[in-house]
């Protein structure tokens, strides 16, 4: 089967996303004119290895989940491109799109909302298959069962209902069903966002387990960015519907370079009162302005603490700015770097003096 | 902050049960603590270990049936809660003991105007004219952070980003200079730039009003940054006491233990594998005569299963002996 080495090893990208553009209409006024739009996702490029996790964080509103929704075309994206393993899925035909579901799954937030709590636990498993395969009861029995055993369920329990499952066995559940139709590629939307924390471990854990055992993809989308530091081998950083930065995992850890992707490190809590006292936070002020009506230059510059007179005016580029990290930030100066993802062979060259 | 002065707040015994058609749920189970003048109490534990249960019965919040509060004292500035009549009550709660919710969204009044919610402790509890109270508004509203506030007065909720509402909420709990403010999750459906915002403001606040806070939340990170001293809960009794620094140092229950191992770390080396405490937390039906951790601890042992370690008295932690 497919192994799963992360980074470039295996086979290059598995995901490639270009200038991807979700607008959602407003339409006000007595005659419900359109006039404007809500740029939740505005010109996003980046792309994902096979057998690899990139991480997508950000504050709620920042667009990460429309991302992941509309990679999916849960959503029409308004533009760009999506090419999952050499098709690009925003422009398939509704025919082709269906054929092509099958390799690309999601896992969503809130398993209490995301499973029918009318259907046993083996129809949900099964309706995938119900869809997309024209196996027999039995043999599709056969599969959830072999599901369950994935993920950590008991088989007996194949007849009960979604409420008598707890957070953590939901989401279990939710999990074996993106599993049903053996996809490559799964977008994992804030998977344990709702579960406790003693819980979380065990359904990272698992998701862990999944990949390496079926070199999966992922995409996980959260908030949790020391979860995202666990479970991530690259990072991208998104604010307001755009990308501010994209590293690798370590390298974004332990220097962020976009003074958003500084900030937004240096606000987390980390579970230790020693170093809680000592740490020195950036404090942003203001809230995130609103996506219908983003600033004129760079969308952080109203609470960027290194604001600059250009930013004001004209929005920075997302460019490598050293080898595999990726900065929108005219902090950084513009390298020649052709295009803003894949293995580009830009100039290397150290720019540490700019980030304090 | 005098060690010797007596507790603000004294919590002895306490006991609530829930009265449901599928029998009777044990939410607290004799938890006992006090909380100082001008300290950050913090109380951490999942979903369902009664650390929001316990402090909704301490001003009795919950509605009766089907919450019936069994057993124990709660002494306030010398007086009983549990036994004071309604109207003593209704004077304590907002005047003396404010409470901030953890959604911002639900717990303001979408019809009202921001100032017309914060006037109304000031006029119900300290009898103030319309044109103080409007006063004091703006002076709480400047307190929180809110700029412009003389104008925000007349805003509405809906006009409010997350992070504002919260502080709405805050100056509505401090209105009437309580001696304790509780707060429920305050930061949890927050950002992380907005919550570290939160936790400056409320620092700040403690140090130039020096009242007592009580903090649940289930983010350790949280209570790293802001507790003095920390009640750890889980199965609806308290089962670790510490102060902060010594909880995260040399932490003794088995409970504590494996959840400061669950958590990945934002710096320092990175965890190939997170560990995990598996199974579930319990449903508390029954009074729990043993120790409600024990399906799930690594350090299970004969006497876990007959005798509950808070019964034993001794020391703050009921955990049974170390490992």
């Amino acid at each position: 089967m497919l192994d799963a080495t992360p980074g470039l090893l295996a086979g290059g990208p598995l995901v490639q996303v270009d200038g991807l553009k979700m607008h959602f209409p407003i339409y006000s006024g007595i005659l419900r004119r359109h006039t404007g739009d809500v740029k939740a996702v505005d010109g996003v490029s980046f792309s994902i290895n096979a057998g690899e996790t990139l991480g997508l964080v950000g504050e709620s509103g920042c667009g990460k989940s429309t991302v992941g929704r509309a990679l999916l075309r849960l959503y029409e994206p308004t533009a760009g491109r999506v090419v999952i393993d050499g098709e690009d899925v925003a422009s398939l035909s509704p025919e082709d799109l269906r054929k092509k579901r099958p390799a690309m799954q999601m896992v969503f937030q809130d398993p209490q909302a995301s499973l029918n709590p009318r259907m046993t636990l083996s129809r949900i498993i099964s309706e995938p298959l119900d869809e997309h395969t024209d196996w027999a009861e039995a043999k599709k029995l056969a599969r959830v069962h072999e599901l369950m055993d994935a993920v950590g369920l008991n088989r007996r329990f194949d007849n009960r209902f979604p409420h008598e499952f707890s957070g953590g066995q939901r989401q279990r559940i939710g999990i074996a069903r993106a599993l049903a139709l053996n996809p490559r590629f799964i977008v994992c939307d804030e998977p344990i966002a709702a579960l406790d924390v003693s819980i979380q471990a065990q359904v990272v854990n698992l998701l862990e387990d999944l990949q390496e055992k079926l070199g999966l993809t992922y995409l996980f989308i959260s908030h949790d960015l020391s979860m995202v530091r666990h479970i991530a081998d690259r990072v991208a950083v998104m604010y307001l519907g755009k990308i501010a930065e994209l590293s690798p995992r370590d390298a974004l850890y332990s220097r962020p370079l976009h003074p958003y992707a500084e900030a937004l490190l240096s606000a987390v809590n980390e579970p230790d009162p020693a170093l809680a006292a000592n740490r020195r936070r950036i404090i942003l002020t203001g809230d995130v302005p609103s996506p219908a009506n983003p600033p004129k230059g760079c969308n952080f510059c109203t609470r960027c603490p290194k604001v600059m007179d250009i930013c004001r005016t004209v929005k920075p580029d997302l460019t490598e700015v050293e080898p595999q990290r990726f900065v929108a930030c005219h902090l950084y100066p513009k390298t020649q770097a052709a295009g803003s993802t894949g293995a580009s062979e830009a100039t290397e060259r150290n720019q540490q003096g700019v980030s304090l | 902050m005098a060690e010797q002065a007596l507790p603000v707040l004294d919590v002895r015994g306490l006991k609530t049960v829930f009265r449901t058609r599928g029998g009777e749920i044990h939410a607290v189970n004799d938890v006992s603590f006090h909380l100082n003048r001008g300290e950050v109490l913090g109380v951490v534990g999942e979903s369902g270990s009664g650390k929001s249960v316990t402090m909704m019965s301490l001003i009795r919040l919950l509605p009766s049936p089907p919450a019936d509060i069994r057993a124990g004292q709660v002494v306030l500035n010398g007086k009983d809660l549990l036994q004071m009549d309604a109207e003593d009550l209704r004077h304590v709660r907002g005047a003396k003991v404010g409470f901030v919710f953890q959604d911002p969204m639900t717990s303001l009044n979408p019809v009202f105007t921001i100032g017309s919610q914060i006037m109304e402790p000031l006029r119900a509890h300290m009898g103030m004219t319309k044109a103080a109270a409007a006063a004091r508004a703006v002076e709480l509203l400047e307190l929180v952070g809110i700029p412009d506030a003389r104008k925000r007065l007349k805003a509405y909720p809906h006009q409010f980003s997350g992070g504002m509402r919260q502080r709405v909420m805050i100056a509505i709990a401090l209105a009437c200079d309580p001696d304790v403010l509780i707060a429920d999750e305050p930061t949890t459906a927050l950002d992380v730039t907005i919550q570290a915002q939160i936790l400056e403001l409320m620092k700040e606040l403690r140090r130039k009003l020096g009242m007592a806070i009580i903090w649940i939340t289930h983010d350790l990170g949280v209570i790293a940054g802001i507790a003095d001293r920390v009640l750890v809960m889980y199965g609806g009794q308290v089962v670790e006491h510490a102060p902060v620094g010594e909880l995260f140092a040399n932490p003794q229950h088995p409970y504590t233990r494996a959840l400061l191992k669950t958590i990945p770390k934002i710096s320092g080396a990175r965890e190939a594998r997170l560990k995990v405490i598996e199974g579930q937390p319990p449903i508390m039906t029954g009074a729990p005569q043993a120790c409600p951790f024990r399906a799930r601890c690594e350090y299970r042992h004969d006497p876990c299963e007959k005798v509950n370690p808070l019964r034993r008295g001794g020391g703050w932690s009921s955990s049974g002996p170390g490992p």
